[in-house]
């Protein structure tokens, strides 16, 4: 039997603006006392109204394009209405059939293009913390959080593989940091990611397919690959006990626990929401002008992709490319030493990404200590070759009459007196420069 | 001589400059009157306990630097949907009973920074919801021109306050209706400024695409000077409008309406209507043509589409507008929500639900831009269309208790022109039975001078300012 996971992945990323998504509050809200940056807007008092954040609303747009999505002419809000303590309106303002961006994709290593459906704006929640108080249990309510801007990112179901929604979820990361909007850091929750799995099983009957699973709020990289690993052997070993096939009707909630390693049930779609969507009546609808997306376009830095292509067009290799991308201290030193004369870029970044040079310390210096040839330094390498020229004439003649290869035989000499440890590129230039003396 | 309750505001500051009286006087007068009257009428729920503190700093500002804000030490009534700080704050609902507003609402903020002094708030449909204030968690408020009748709603308080001389402003708040149905009920002048022309910032939320507060006034005048000070563009409202505001009651004091064309709306002179109604309402139609107008019959969609369209619209935007109120922090959980209240939250909740949104709320919205479109196109023409404001006048006590669609059948004439978010006012314009009828007169979006220009011509030459006699009728 043929096992293909089918995964989509939902990301929320919490945005850097400096206040809140409708209203003036602070944005940063992490390890703030509780409900110490609160509005009448973010607490839903009655009678208060939301004003849109322009900033984040770029900011929002500025992740489309990084995404290859195509930003929507006419947009707007919506409210989207279930009931959680947390939740202060009792909606949250989010969007629904017109986001401001669509239909964009990221390409993986392999090539492979991953589907973006949408990228759209909404506002976070409070956060409830559930305590004992003087020996009582007591739900207490934090509403710092309600109202922060968050982006939402939903992927099409292109996802067939753990390994692959890593490496999907990683270039988003590096996406959203590498253009500004967000610190994305996993730990404080401005990153949080909700894969949606199933699996196509194929025998001689034909295809089937497992009821899809939404595993809720991860906050690891490591965590999603392992509850989709594990929600891929789960569905699958439930399907061959049940038999149960995806219907319009059976997709459930789930949610991770990191500890034990599993996933558990938290929702069945009989007690799914119907959120009754509607267009937010307080925000008018946006049109979004073209003037504004090409300001947006130009405010864009290079994207990690961009970045590393370049690298490797300069002569790294691609792994090495991206381990120097992934610092941007190690990044700095390549584009210093570039153009260098007596520094070989590729070389440069082998040392630094296998940790071989101290980017902090003496980089040149060490650079080129750790490249010359054994214990011979150039003097010692000019000698032995002018010793070499000087023993063959004849071929030094053959040369200079325009037999340019026959250099060859200089180089493999030279090699072969300082027994290999000659570095070769080295070597060629120094023999080319004595042979045209 | 005119006692102090039927001063409006330039009579108000002509006497403090003139040192007739002082603001102190004013509102202990008005003080005295509510203290007299306001059990029977039940107009004010709550009143402001530094209104003569505030008084005594006014007149102390007066006498420094004279008349130097435009609201200077006008007493006003305010409707119980605006959030004010310190001042119990309701919308004459149980589920927020006792709730004290921690911020001001822009309106309220406004006319106090304009100078105004708030005296009390006053009653409503609970949350808004109707049109007779019957609805309201604290008992009706009844007419003043007979007891036994309704003042209308929802700003039925607002409307009576003015009518009953308990205040020399009101604020109120219309959805559909809320402002002209209760003044004309009660025989005063009510406007309702264009939607987005006035910020809703502190104003508990009815139905968001169409609440609209506006002044109720003894005249058109007052409603003017008013509008003039709480119109504007708010930081705090996405949907206010950011052109600038005009200086209303410079459109006022024309001699003669030459030049303005005007549409008799032929759908709007319903066949239920009573012929003494329509004829009081064809009566105006021939004072403005005297005046200089042109005033000619005009058609437009059967009122009664916008009922179904206003309906869905409203319910739905109420159901999610008070998903808030779920208990966890103000106080009282959701059975103490009216019948009325639950109802209209059912209803909204279901033309929202899926498989129901596009058969409801989507198709009511496309009838609602056909509605707009079609005034749109009725304003290329006409500078003004007039009507009756309601079918009849004041009803009965008890009557929208049988009745879930009462309020909408006695807002037919309101609800096209709020929908389509223009501006409106409603005016006496005669009596019957001794009550008294309103005209409407409705203008383009942002026609307010128009409007008011209008209505205050007609007004100046009409005899129709009348207040009831309280000490007769209570």
């Amino acid at each position: 039997m043929k096992i293909t996971p089918i995964i989509g992945i939902e990301v929320h990323v919490e945005l850097k603006t400096n206040s809140k998504m409708f209203c003036g509050c602070p944005a940063d809200h992490f390890g703030k006392d509780p409900n110490t940056q609160t509005c009448p807007v973010c607490l839903g008092l009655p009678g208060a109204l939301p004003v849109p954040n322009e900033k984040a609303i770029e900011y929002c747009i500025k992740i489309g394009l990084a995404l290859n999505c195509k930003i929507n002419s006419q947009s707007k809000f919506d409210r989207k209405q279930y009931f959680y303590p947390d939740l202060s309106k009792g909606y949250q303002i989010s969007q629904y059939d017109e986001p401001f961006c669509t239909d964009g994709y990221i390409v993986l290593d392999s090539g492979k293009r991953v589907g973006i459906e949408r990228v759209h704006m909404e506002e976070d929640t409070g956060k409830l913390q559930h305590l004992i108080l003087e020996g009582k249990k007591v739900s207490l309510i934090d509403y710092n959080r309600s109202g922060v801007p968050l982006v939402e990112i939903v992927s099409r179901p292109d996802i067939s593989s753990s390994i692959e929604a890593k490496e999907y979820l990683k270039k988003i990361h590096e996406i959203i940091k590498a253009i500004g909007v967000s610190s994305a850091d996993m730990e404080k929750g401005q990153m949080r990611l909700e894969p949606t799995v199933n699996v196509c099983l194929e025998d001689e009957h034909g295809s089937h397919y497992t009821p899809l699973v939404e595993i809720k709020n991860i906050n690891s990289f490591n965590f999603a690959s392992a509850a989709i690993d594990f929600e891929v052997t789960r569905q699958t070993e439930e399907f061959k006990k049940t038999g149960v096939e995806k219907s319009a009707t059976n997709k459930t909630t789930r949610g991770y626990d990191s500890i034990k390693k599993i996933t558990f049930l938290q929702r069945t779609k009989e007690e799914a929401k119907d959120y009754r969507y509607f267009p937010e009546p307080d925000i008018p609808p946006y049109i979004i002008e073209n003037e504004l997306i090409d300001k947006l376009k130009s405010e864009l830095p290079e994207l990690p992709d961009q970045v590393i292509v370049k690298l490797i067009e300069k002569g790294i290799e691609s792994k090495y490319a991206k381990i120097l991308y992934a610092n941007p201290e190690s990044l700095a030193v390549i584009n210093k030493f570039n153009g260098d004369s007596e520094i070989e870029i590729p070389k440069l970044a082998n040392l630094i990404a296998n940790k071989k040079i101290d980017i902090a310390g003496d980089v040149k210096g060490e650079y080129l200590k750790a490249t010359k040839i054994g214990n011979t330094n150039i003097d010692e390498l000019e000698g032995v070759i002018e010793k070499i020229i000087t023993d063959n004439p004849g071929i030094v003649a053959e040369y200079r009459k325009g037999k340019i290869n026959v250099a060859g035989f200089f180089i493999g000499q030279a090699m072969k007196e300082t027994k290999g440890q000659a570095d070769p590129r080295t070597l060629n230039q120094v023999v080319i420069r004595l042979l045209n003396k | 001589m005119k006692q102090l309750h039927e001063l409006g505001i330039k009579e108000i500051h002509d006497g403090y400059l003139n040192k007739s009286f002082t603001c102190v006087d004013l509102v202990k007068h008005f003080q005295n009157r509510i203290d007299k009257y306001n059990q029977k009428l039940n107009i004010y729920l709550a009143l402001n306990d530094n209104a003569l503190k505030e008084a005594e700093t006014i007149d102390k500002e007066i006498s420094e630097n004279g008349i130097s804000k435009p609201l200077l030490g006008i007493p006003f009534a305010v409707k119980d949907n605006f959030l004010t700080e310190g001042i119990e704050t309701t919308a004459s609902s149980n589920i927020l009973k006792g709730f004290m507003p921690q911020y001001e609402s822009t309106v309220t903020q406004k006319i106090k920074e304009a100078g105004a002094i708030i005296l009390g708030k006053t009653n409503m449909d609970s949350f808004a919801h109707g049109s007779s204030t019957e609805t309201s968690d604290f008992g009706p408020t009844v007419n003043p021109w007979n007891i036994e009748k309704l003042p209308g709603g929802s700003s039925g308080g607002s409307a009576a306050a003015i009518s009953a001389q308990l205040a020399t402003v009101a604020l109120g708040s219309e959805t559909a209706g809320s402002i002209r149905q209760p003044s004309a009920w009660c025989g005063v002048t009510g406007f309702k400024p264009t939607y987005g022309r006035v910020s809703r910032y502190g104003v508990i939320a009815m139905a968001s695409s169409t609440d609209s507060p506006g002044p109720i006034c003894k005249s058109v005048e007052d409603c003017a000077i008013v509008t003039s000070i709480i119109a504007g563009r708010d930081n705090k409202d996405a949907t206010t409008c950011p052109s600038p505001v005009e200086k209303y009651y410079e459109s006022l004091y024309s001699p003669d309406l030459r030049g303005l064309r005007i549409g008799i709306v032929k759908e709007y002179l319903l066949p239920e209507m009573r012929d003494d109604v329509k004829n009081i309402i064809l009566a105006a139609a021939d004072k403005l043509r005297l005046l200089g107008a042109t005033v000619e019959e005009i058609s437009l969609l059967d009122p009664h589409y916008s009922i179904g369209v206003y309906t869905v619209i409203q319910r739905s935007e109420v159901s999610s507008n008070l998903a808030r109120f779920d208990s966890i922090r103000f106080g009282h959980d959701r059975n103490f929500f009216c019948e009325e209240t639950k109802r209209r939250i059912m209803l909204g909740t279901y033309t929202l639900s899926a498989g129901y949104y596009d058969a409801f709320y989507k198709k009511a919205q496309l009838v609602r831009t056909k509605i707009v479109n079609e005034f749109k196109e009725t304003f290329n023409t006409y500078d003004a269309i007039i009507g009756a404001v309601s079918p009849g006048p004041a009803q009965s006590i008890g009557v929208s208790k049988k009745q879930p669609m009462y309020g909408e059948m006695e807002d037919i004439l309101l609800e096209p022109s709020s929908i389509a978010g223009l501006t409106s006012i409603g005016l006496p314009c005669g009596y019957v039975d001794g009550l008294p009828i309103g005209l409407q007169i409705t203008g383009h979006q942002l026609k307010e001078s128009t409007v008011l220009k209008i209505a205050d011509c007609y007004q100046r030459n009409t005899n129709f300012q009348l207040f009831p006699d309280l000490e007769k009728i209570l």
